[in-house]
């Protein structure tokens, strides 16, 4: 492998990683509010049919996005009317959705299996995409993976230091300590939870027109939980949630290469490592692993790193809120 | 606050549980007409589908029963407050047992298939055991280990089916060769359905039936599931009983996956659980952790999914329209399904189970995730 | 600002929580609000400070009618209130909790935020580190925060529900001197609910009684304590007399026992509680009593020294051995860490069986459950679950399932939350227990209860735990000097 290879496997481990990069900050979105959005395997699939059917249809495949976006938030907007306005367990309601969407998707897209569609056009940027090693993997790329990029950099601001951020995490830790301030809360967590929603719509969309492209019966399963699990690992944070959704496109990516650099391994063993690395990394922020770490560190670093380490879900993170 | 007693349409209050189904229906037409496909006629294409001849009602019994053996496993789990959604992969790794005797072992048929099933029990329950393991060791959602351990079974099924076991004849990626005829559960009419597995699932039924209302273990599983910390200073150890409900749903699950390769099957297949686990668990939830209600729910499940598979055969309609159908349903009763939840009729103090039942598996999820830092 | 409430009402139900309460509160003096639990003044705090609204009555503000929509809105008139847990965002640097609903501006003005945050911290003595996360602060410091964010608001009415529980005397002293400054100097109204009658005398002008709903009485302060007491409970009551006892054999010794975690290190604890004897331990919050308990309930582990038992090495047992040894620790919080929401009655007394048998014999079950609901005067039936029962039954009902025998009974506040009459019969209970030669090993945040009920005490301070007192010899204000940590 020399150095062009290994970039080339960088960007394409970026590309791959994009959709589960944008759907992982909508899933922090919702769950920094107090919602735990669990349909995300069944909404993905539904967006990715109806994005992908949408853009062939109009032959525009931002149209498709749009689809993708308002499939994925109407499937989040009974997740939050079913938990807000009805108090219903959230997980039961998104558990269904996902089996739901899962085989909505296979019903309703049963025309449009394994044919060619509208896809995203590549797009560098001038100038940057120049810079060596860093310009091909970041600048050399399409427009979603430069969403998706720079939607982590707006979520993370949007959480951390604006107002409305505030208010959003508010009425994840403390629902009735936002309350005394004056926030809205049921309103905020529907408005996350629908925003959020629309993220992992677009990313669904994302699949099955740019990084996956095509559809047939579930096209995409299994990425929805995945993200799921990289919003845990990355701590609800979307900057730690990005590295982690970039580790699992490195396993992708590291298992095609791998492949071909090892044809006597069976394909079994590559695609077994996405699901026991989901499994490990779990593991390691279930178990004291992490403040054993900290633990071990000089004493001054301590403080910091255990901020910058610690995994804590927002406190209300899945109960339900009434103003009284 | 709209929880007032209002009289005046208590019949509606009393009506409401069939509302959710008729809107699924009405819902799943809607659909179909999208397709310009008659709702009228495909659903009557699903019931003569489902109980048109002798074979068909023998089909219908044959998916049934594994169905309600994982169904009544995860009665077992729920209880305990696990969302146990790694019961697909107990079915498989129950199903890849069972296969690994009826290839390995010669033997006469009786000590055959019951040897067959005491190891697809075990390995159901060993897979499950990971689960538990890793919820109470490593604070790792049970819901989450599910999920990677359904798809590490569905891999190492793949692998044994194309690489170690595939048939003389080379590996087609579709299942192994059929087994020994000793090895089968005995089948009724050249059906699908073995007598023995109904036997084995109505014994399966009345055990958790007893064991959850009338024993100390199903007392403790209970009080697990609706407060761990407090059940623990009471004196349940919840190590202990959260890995053996585990294991008990997954050797029942281990027992659907046996009666899959056993008896519907006569090999070990691609997609052995055909989606089964994840049936079951909806089943549970339609049933609102009510055991009675569970083997009628799962016959109505078996029935339309039989029904839209000879939907398919005839129509060229995708067979998954048994799975919306089913799954709206479920996703109506859980939205609107106790008349109170849309505030008709009377407050009822002593609702269905349904409410206060699932307010346990919901906490796991957020206790679960996170907690090292 | 004059308040003034005009016939307030508010009915749950059939239960009148306020029945008809009426009181003016003039500007620039500090009230207080009293009565047994359950007399109402939570409820009317509520609805004082916008979190509910009131069945029926009025409230004016400058002899202005208002209505308030939510806590916000009753801020936005200048009412303010500061709950006994603050309302505050613990995962939040300072700076963030501060700043969270103060503007419709989606931009954080940090600079000014900062200033305007230290200006007011300075001005009543407190003293916030902007950038601190609000999880490492101690109580009182949250408190403080929390006034600050009132302030900031422009609350003029300042509502505040037992603020010295759990907070250090020194802390207690800054709280009180700016709410002095508050009142004398700024001329805002205080009104303060607590317990802690001798607090009451020291800091306020006026009080205000409720019995049952009602306002019972009003009295100028200080006044002599009888006078608040028996308006509080329409008699003074009479503590049943503690029965004297000769406590026996050693049944609970530590051996320089340490226990460690990463919030609180204790070391080098020496203890020894004879069957029979009730220990009592004093401290605040997290001083390192509670890690004591637990370690001698099997619950955390004891990083060096030894825990003996009736003669056995206990140091390294589990929680469940220790139970089946004759153990039994009840915790604080009732409903969280020892009753189960949602099993009767019965089956928690199933569950706690010492010789369970696999089948459950439910008649045999319910009979037992019904003879110990008369025995512990229980109001509920054997089919009522545990959280239908108010608090000082489910305490009663936890006495219940306490088996026979004890060799040691470690309890956490035992009577917090409860009424004079349920704490009186909750020790009662208690006592009866040292007859059958049960040690028991007590915390609680109630000074005079630990010096009436304990034969010996030590007091925490900050992990370390102070000399062995005997409860008849010492007093309110040496256990307060040494909760404060002076030797």
């Amino acid at each position: 492998m020399n150095e062009s290879d290994v970039v080339r496997i960088l960007a394409s481990i970026m590309l791959q990683s994009s959709p589960l990069i944008i759907a992982v900050c909508g899933e922090i979105l919702t769950e920094r509010s107090g919602v735990i959005n669990l349909s995300l395997d069944g909404s993905m699939l539904m967006a990715a049919m109806v994005g992908f059917v949408f853009g062939l249809q109009m032959n525009n495949v931002w149209l498709g996005f749009a689809a993708g976006a308002i499939v994925g938030a109407i499937f989040a907007a009974i997740v939050a009317f079913g938990s807000i306005q009805l108090k219903q367990n959230q997980v039961a309601i998104g558990f269904v959705l996902t089996l739901l969407g899962d085989d909505l998707s296979a019903f309703l897209g049963q025309n449009y299996t394994r044919m060619p569609g509208v896809t995203v056009p590549h797009t560098g940027i001038p100038l940057l995409q120049d810079i060596p090693v860093l310009g091909p993997i970041f600048f050399d790329q399409d427009i979603v993976v430069y969403f998706a990029l720079v939607l982590v950099g707006i979520t993370w601001y949007w959480l951390n230091r604006t107002q409305p951020g505030l208010r959003l995490r508010g009425s994840g830790e403390r629902p009735e300590a936002a309350f005394a301030r004056g926030v809205n809360v049921n309103r905020q967590r529907y408005l996350y939870t629908i925003l959020g929603g629309a993220l992992v719509g677009i990313a669904g969309a994302a699949y099955s027109l740019n990084v996956k492209i095509g559809w047939s019966d579930g096209h995409i399963r299994g990425f929805g939980w995945i993200a799921l699990a990289i919003v845990i690992f990355g701590g609800w944070s979307p900057i730690r949630g990005a590295m982690g959704a970039i580790l699992f496109g490195a396993t992708k990516a590291l298992a095609t290469a791998l492949q071909g650099a090892f044809p006597e391994v069976s394909v079994v063993a590559f695609n077994t490592l996405p699901w026991i690395l989901m499994i490990l990394v779990l593991l390691a922020v279930g178990s004291d692993f992490t403040e054993r770490f900290i633990s071990i560190m000089p004493k001054s670093w301590q403080p910091p790193l255990r901020n910058i380490l610690r995994v804590q879900p927002p406190m209300a993170l899945g109960t339900s809120f009434s103003e009284e | 606050m709209n929880d007032s007693p209002t009289t005046g349409n208590s019949w509606l209050a009393r009506l409401w549980p069939i509302v959710p189904i008729i809107a699924a229906l009405l819902l799943t037409s809607v659909l179909l007409l999208l397709f310009n496909a008659s709702p009228a006629e495909s659903f009557g294409a699903m019931v003569s589908g489902a109980f048109g001849d002798t074979n068909k009602v023998l089909s219908v019994l044959a998916f049934w029963v594994p169905l309600l053996l994982c169904s009544i496993g995860l009665l077992v789990t729920f209880t305990a407050g696990l969302w146990n959604i790694g019961v697909e992969g107990q079915i498989i790794l129950g199903a890849i047992g069972a296969s690994w005797v009826a290839l390995h072992l010669k033997a006469p048929a009786p000590i055959l298939i019951t040897v067959e099933i005491l190891v697809a029990m075990a390995a159901g329950a060993l897979w499950a055991a990971i689960s538990a393991v890793l919820k109470t060791r490593g604070h790792v959602s049970e819901i989450f280990s599910g999920l990677a351990l359904n798809n590490l079974a569905i891999i190492l099924t793949n692998y044994l089916i194309s690489g170690p076991w595939q048939p003389p004849e080379g590996g087609t990626f579709r299942g192994t060769a059929p087994f020994p005829e000793a090895a089968l559960m005995p089948r009724l009419l050249e059906s699908r359905f073995s007598p023995l597995s109904l036997i084995l699932a109505i014994v399966a039924f009345a055990i958790v039936a007893i064991m959850l209302n009338n024993t100390t273990w199903g007392l403790k599983l209970k009080a697990l599931g609706k407060n761990p910390y407090s059940s623990f200073l009471l004196g349940v150890s919840s190590e202990r009983e959260t890995i053996l409900a585990m294991m008990f749903c997954g050797a029942l699950a281990g027992l659907g996956g046996a009666v899959r390769v056993l008896s519907w099957f006569d090999s070990l297949r691609q997609s052995i659980s055909g989606g089964i686990g994840f049936l079951a668990l909806l089943i549970v939830m339609l049933a609102a952790y009510r055991i009675l209600w569970v083997p009628l729910i799962a016959f109505f499940f078996s029935a339309v999914l039989n029904g839209s598979i000879t939907l398919q055969l005839r129509t060229q309609l995708h067979s998954s329209l048994g799975g919306v159908l089913t799954g709206l349903m479920v996703l109506f009763v859980l939205l609107f399904g106790t008349a109170r939840s849309v505030g008709i009729g009377k407050k009822q103090d002593t609702d269905s189970g349904a409410p206060e039942v699932t307010a346990g598996p919901a906490s796991t999820i957020s206790s679960d995730m996170g907690g090292g830092g | 600002m004059r308040v003034e409430l005009q016939d307030i009402r508010k009915y749950f139900g059939p239960v009148k929580a306020n029945d008809g309460i009426s009181m003016t509160l003039e500007e620039g003096r500090i009230y207080a609000l009293v009565g047994e639990n359950g007399a109402g003044k939570s409820t009317l705090m509520k609805i004082l400070s916008g979190y509910q609204p009131p069945t029926s009555g009025q409230i004016l503000l400058d002899d202005i009618p208002v209505d308030f929509h939510s806590p916000a809105d009753a801020l936005l008139k200048g009412v303010g209130m500061l709950y006994q847990d603050p309302l505050d965002m613990p995962p939040f640097r300072v700076i963030d909790n501060y700043l969270l609903g103060r503007s419709d501006h989606a931009r954080l003005d940090y600079k000014s935020a900062r200033a305007e945050l230290e200006g007011l911290a300075t001005r009543y003595g407190f003293e916030l580190d902007v950038r601190a996360f609000i999880d490492t602060l101690s109580l009182g410091e949250r408190q403080q925060l929390e006034m600050v964010r009132l302030l900031a608001g422009g609350a003029q009415f300042i509502i505040l529900d037992e603020p010295t529980t759990g907070i250090s005397a020194e802390q207690k002293d800054i709280l009180f001197d700016s709410i002095r400054t508050l009142a004398f100097q700024e001329n805002k109204t205080v009104i303060l609910v607590s317990h802690k009658l001798e607090e009451i005398q020291d800091l306020c002008n006026h009080a205000y009684v409720l019995r049952r709903g009602q306002l019972v009485g009003e009295t100028e302060l200080p006044c002599p304590n009888e006078k608040l007491v028996e308006m509080m409970f329409g008699q003074v009551p009479e503590r049943s007399p503690r029965p004297p006892f000769e406590t026996g054999e050693i049944a609970l010794s530590l051996e320089d026992v340490s226990v460690e975690t990463h919030r609180l290190s204790i070391h080098g604890v020496n203890l020894e509680v004879r069957a029979g004897e009730v220990f009592g331990f004093a401290g605040l919050e997290g001083s390192g009593q509670r890690l004591i308990l637990k370690a001698c309930a099997g619950l955390e582990p004891v990083t060096t020294g030894r825990i003996i038992l009736s003669g056995e090495d206990v140091t390294r047992w589990g929680y469940h051995r220790m139970q089946d040894y004759g153990m039994a620790y009840m915790a604080a919080g009732r409903l969280e860490e020892g009753l189960v929401a949602g099993l009767t009655l019965t089956e928690h007394l199933v569950l706690v069986d010492p010789e369970p048998s696999f089948f459950i014999d439910w008649p045999d079950a319910q009979a037992d459950m019904s003879g110990r609901i008369e025995t512990y005067q229980i109001v509920g039936t054997p089919d009522t679950t545990a959280d239908a029962l108010s608090g000082g039954n489910q305490q009663r009902l936890m006495f219940s399932l306490l088996n026979d025998h004890l060799k040691l009974l470690l309890l956490e506040h035992p009577t917090r939350g409860l009424d004079v009459r349920s704490t009186d019969y909750t020790w009662q209970l208690l006592y009866q227990r040292r007859e059958e030669g049960t040690a028991i090993l007590f915390m609680s945040a109630d000074l005079d209860e630990v010096i009436e009920r304990s034969d010996r005490i030590a007091v925490f301070s900050g992990g370390v735990m102070s000399r062995i007192l005997n409860a008849q010899e010492t007093t309110a204000e040496e256990l307060g000097h040494l909760i404060g940590g002076e030797a």
